[in-house]
């Protein structure tokens, strides 16, 4: 398959950035997202060019590195997946691809399609825990947890905090990723101690990084490879609540 | 040199506590007064440098990633073990202690692999209180899952993410010593030398990533929790950016590299599809507890698999293994898969595949159970393959998954130079040359959690420091050595690419020193090594400067240190002349093709020094005595 590409190019934070357009030609369609990229690249680079940045690692969507607006959508045309799970069936021979980081004021860019995205790291330093200290838990199964909300627990940690979310978010919010962290430790008991003062801080973290309000638009589940719902967003928003009036 | 496990006396149930009462503490006022680096965020790193700023050290961690939740220890699916015996099948932890032995075909101490077993239950308590959900029953109790290789269920798991929800509950533990300012974290850093002063491991070099400065950090120990090396073979199912350049750097540094051919070859991951392939996916070995391996009778059978009737099926594992089945441990699967394969039985277009087959288990327990077990999973393979394997049989075949060597340590996780301790799979400690399912997550919370943080006490505690400063002449040396190297690796200005050497390089090990290794193609893989390695200094092209980000200089320093790496690798796999686990020597097998063990020359570590610059590596050995479990050949039929 050939592809034509157009790529955001940025020296760094303060450069300006433009798209440079690119060709591939003879593009298996079995080859991943990322690593079309890895040819092109590989091009560029025996041309002696810089080839283009852009983060990634696992290749299994689950580290959550990797995070390309393509076409205007956050990982790509599939639902529930993530860019480095993108394969190059999903488009059409010749067709134009455009390819563009993450853009939200908190994710500033590094270089090309690589953001910094360590805001998120600051927020769940911000109360996303239980404070237990190593060697201090009881047995495991001294803590009974109902099947189901281990389950509701499970499909909010699943979040790989690459921030489709963000990215795809008209207000630039990171309400889903907030709500998934908040949410998993509301439905399970040990993190009832420190609810209240969890879901506050992590909020005013989140709003002293930049990032937007929820304005309910939903896009953000609509984008998120590992589909993490808006009823999180509900629970967070109930835990908020809670926390006020309790 | 003399290797001395320090290995407590007395009885194995009772040595490590024992030898917690013997070594000395650090008062907890005075904790404050020590640093320690910890390098690498993974399940090891993370759980170590979040124990240690608890207990009221000073810590700096670093890793390569943007965030420590990207460390590669997220991509473990299929679980992580402990005797619990909670489903009351006859666990316990000398069961778990002499599987993982034996399992290890006696190639791990008694004393470290007993330590595991026993606290690995801690291991369990602590994340369930972290909040790591995992999977229960509806009772609310925690569910097991037999795994690879064991006749109890004693593995607990989180759907086909265990790795990814342990990792995040321990990216929390350190996430709020980083919030109370005990763990000052560096994102974007890769170590790029080891700071020894004094014969003491005082600090590293590391270049920041984004803007290229060559940073010191300097503290009273270090701690390299920075993962395998298999990325030496170009595929496998590590990250892209895993590598080995820390442990090498300490290695050429002092630090003895033991057992580096023990590698292993994971049975189920997705077949290679072509030449562009970037790294193999894994499918979790938990899928054999309900999926069925097998290849058609007949060689170059083309049918589709669903017009295979039963009777012209082999199913190989049942077949050759009644009491085990598809449950043997991962270096037999995977040997007998290649076996097939090369027999000319494989499938799919490369022919270099097996059948992975869910119909049995779908017509037993519906396709709800199997969604609820392993939908991630499913999900992946079909996002892969563009096939349906709730139709249609997975096809697997084997890839290089992980590497049981590493850098030697002691019973404390000390390796040879004072101060320098090595975790998780960047050690060699409890694997032995085979390394069985739902362990590595195991080993590597056990040394960050419940081992480290006592021992390196021990040492902080008893050592004595001189003051360090930058401009300290070891400082000052290996700065200069590791801007020098940077600037040679830019200067080259050759033809090739990075990529290419790091292809080159893991063809010369996948078909030499993979699965099935001989004296011939070892003596010609250590040739052909030496020639790239030399051809990689005259025609690399590193583009771009020091002084930026720049993914092609990272990935050419790895590469040169993975082609150094290759070949110690493959010298010792032509040093030790047996066949043991994942090392299997196709000049030692037993008429029926299994691994022969060669416990009368062979029951040893062998620890491997660094000589110099074009210099044979200097062999040391450490005896492995077995006082409890009498090595036998394993046989799982």
């Amino acid at each position: 398959m050939n592809f034509t590409l157009k790529i955001w190019r940025q020296k760094s934070r303060t450069d300006e950035g433009k798209l440079v357009t690119y060709t591939v030609r003879d593009i298996s369609p079995d080859a991943s997202f990322l690593e079309m990229l890895d040819i092109l690249n590989e091009t560029l680079v025996r041309r002696g060019e810089e080839p283009v940045a852009f983060d990634h690692d696992c290749r299994e969507g689950i580290c959550g590195s990797c995070g390309l607006m393509i076409e205007g959508r956050a990982h790509g045309p599939h639902r529930g997946s993530a860019t480095c799970e993108l394969r190059m069936r999903s488009f059409e021979d010749d067709d134009t691809i455009t390819v563009e980081p993450w853009r939200a004021r908190p994710f500033p860019i590094i270089k090309d399609l690589v953001v910094d995205r360590t805001a998120f790291d600051r927020i769940m330093a911000a109360g996303g825990y239980v404070s237990v200290k190593t060697g201090q838990a009881p047995d495991a199964n001294a803590i009974p947890v109902p099947k189901h909300c281990a389950e509701k627990a499970m499909d909010a940690a699943v979040c790989i905090g690459c921030g489709a979310c963000v990215a795809t978010c008209p207000n630039g919010s990171a309400m889903l990723f907030v709500a998934a962290k908040v949410s998993q430790l509301a439905l399970l008991p040990q993190g009832h101690a420190e609810r209240k003062e969890r879901v506050g801080r992590m909020l005013a973290q989140m709003d002293a990084e930049g990032f937007g309000a929820c304005s309910n638009t939903y896009a953000c589940e609509a984008e998120c490879p590992k589909q993490i719902s808006v009823e999180h967003i509900a629970r967070l928003n109930r835990e908020f609540i809670r926390a006020k009036v309790s | 040199m003399t290797l001395d496990a320090k290995i407590p006396s007395g009885p194995i149930e009772k040595k490590w506590d024992t030898h917690r009462f013997n070594i000395k503490l650090v008062n907890a006022a005075n904790k404050r007064k020590y640093t320690v680096i910890v390098v690498g965020t993974g399940l090891a790193g993370a759980s170590a440098a979040a124990s240690l700023g608890e207990l009221g050290y000073n810590v700096i961690s670093l890793c390569y990633h943007e965030s420590p939740r990207r460390a590669h220890s997220i991509a473990a699916q299929g679980g992580i073990n402990a005797p619990k015996n909670y489903t009351n099948d006859g666990d316990s932890i000398y069961r778990l202690f002499y599987d993982t032995l034996k399992g290890g075909d006696y190639r791990a101490r008694e004393a470290n692999v007993y330590r595991l077993a026993q606290v690995s239950g801690n291991i369990i308590d602590q994340c369930v209180a972290q909040g790591v959900p995992f999977g229960r029953e509806y009772g609310g109790l925690l569910d097991n899952r037999s795994f690879g290789g064991a006749q109890v269920s004693r593995t607990f798991y989180a759907r086909g993410q265990t790795g990814q929800q342990l990792l995040l509950g321990a990216y929390s533990a350190l996430s709020r010593q980083i919030d109370a300012g005990k763990v000052k974290f560096y994102p974007r850093r890769e170590m790029l030398d080891l700071i020894v002063s004094d014969g003491q491991a005082r600090g590293i070099v590391a270049r920041d990533l984004v803007g290229g400065d060559l940073e010191v950090y300097l503290a009273h120990a270090v701690v390299l929790a920075t993962g395998g090396y298999a990325n030496t073979f170009y595929l496998s199912t590590m990250a892209k950016a895993s590598n080995a350049t820390a442990i090498w750097r300490a290695y050429k540094r002092g630090a003895l590299f033991a057992n580096p051919c023990f590698t292993q070859i994971h049975p189920t991951c997705i077949p290679q599809s072509g030449p562009y392939q970037s790294k193999l996916t894994l499918m979790s070995e938990s899928l054999r507890n309900d999926g069925r391996i097998w290849v058609p009778k007949k060689k170059g059978d083309d049918r589709n698999p669903g017009d295979i009737p039963e009777a012209e099926r082999d199913y190989y594992l049942e077949r050759l293994y009644p009491s085990f089945g598809n449950l043997v441990p991962r270096d037999v699967a995977s040997r007998r898969a290649k076996e097939m394969c090369d027999n000319g039985f494989g499938v799919g277009p490369t022919k270099l595949a097996v059948y992975l087959d869910f119909a049995d288990a779908i017509n037993r327990n519906g396709k709800k159970w199997i969604q609820e077990k392993y939908g991630n999973l499913f999900d992946m393979y079909h996002e892969i393959t563009a096939e349906d394997p709730y139709k249609t049989p997975m096809r697997i075949y084997p890839a290089v998954h992980y590497t049981m060597g590493g850098l030697w340590v002691d019973y404390n996780l000390m390796s040879t130079i004072p101060g320098l301790y090595v975790i998780g799979e960047a050690n060699f400690s409890d694997h032995g040359a085979n390394r069985l399912g739902a362990s590595a997550l195991m080993q590597g919370l056990a040394d960050g959690y419940f081992i480290l943080p006592y021992t390196i006490g021990d040492y902080l505690a008893t050592a004595a420091f001189k003051p360090m400063q930058d401009a300290d002449k070891a400082v000052k040396e290996a700065r200069d050595a590791t801007q020098a190297r940077i600037a040679r690796l830019l200067a080259v200005k050759g033809k090739r690419t990075p990529d290419d050497f790091h292809k080159a390089l893991g063809q010369i090990m996948w078909n030499n020193v993979g699965m099935g290794r001989n004296k011939k193609r070892l003596t010609e893989a250590i040739k052909q090594i030496v020639a790239l390695r030399e051809e990689f200094w005259r025609d690399v092209n590193v583009v771009g400067g020091p002084n930026d980000f720049n993914s092609e200089l990272e990935r050419a320093g790895r590469i040169a240190d993975f082609l150094e790496l290759g070949e110690l690798l493959a010298r010792d796999a032509l040093h030790r002349n047996e066949s043991c686990g994942g090392h299997f020597r196709e000049e030692y097998q037993t008429e029926d093709g299994e691994a022969k063990r060669d416990d009368k020359k062979f029951a040893y570590v062998a620890a491997w020094g660094y000589a110099g610059e074009g210099k044979t590596p200097v062999l040391h050995k450490e005896p492995l005595t077995f006082e409890y479990v009498k090595p036998s050949q394993r046989s799982y039929k």
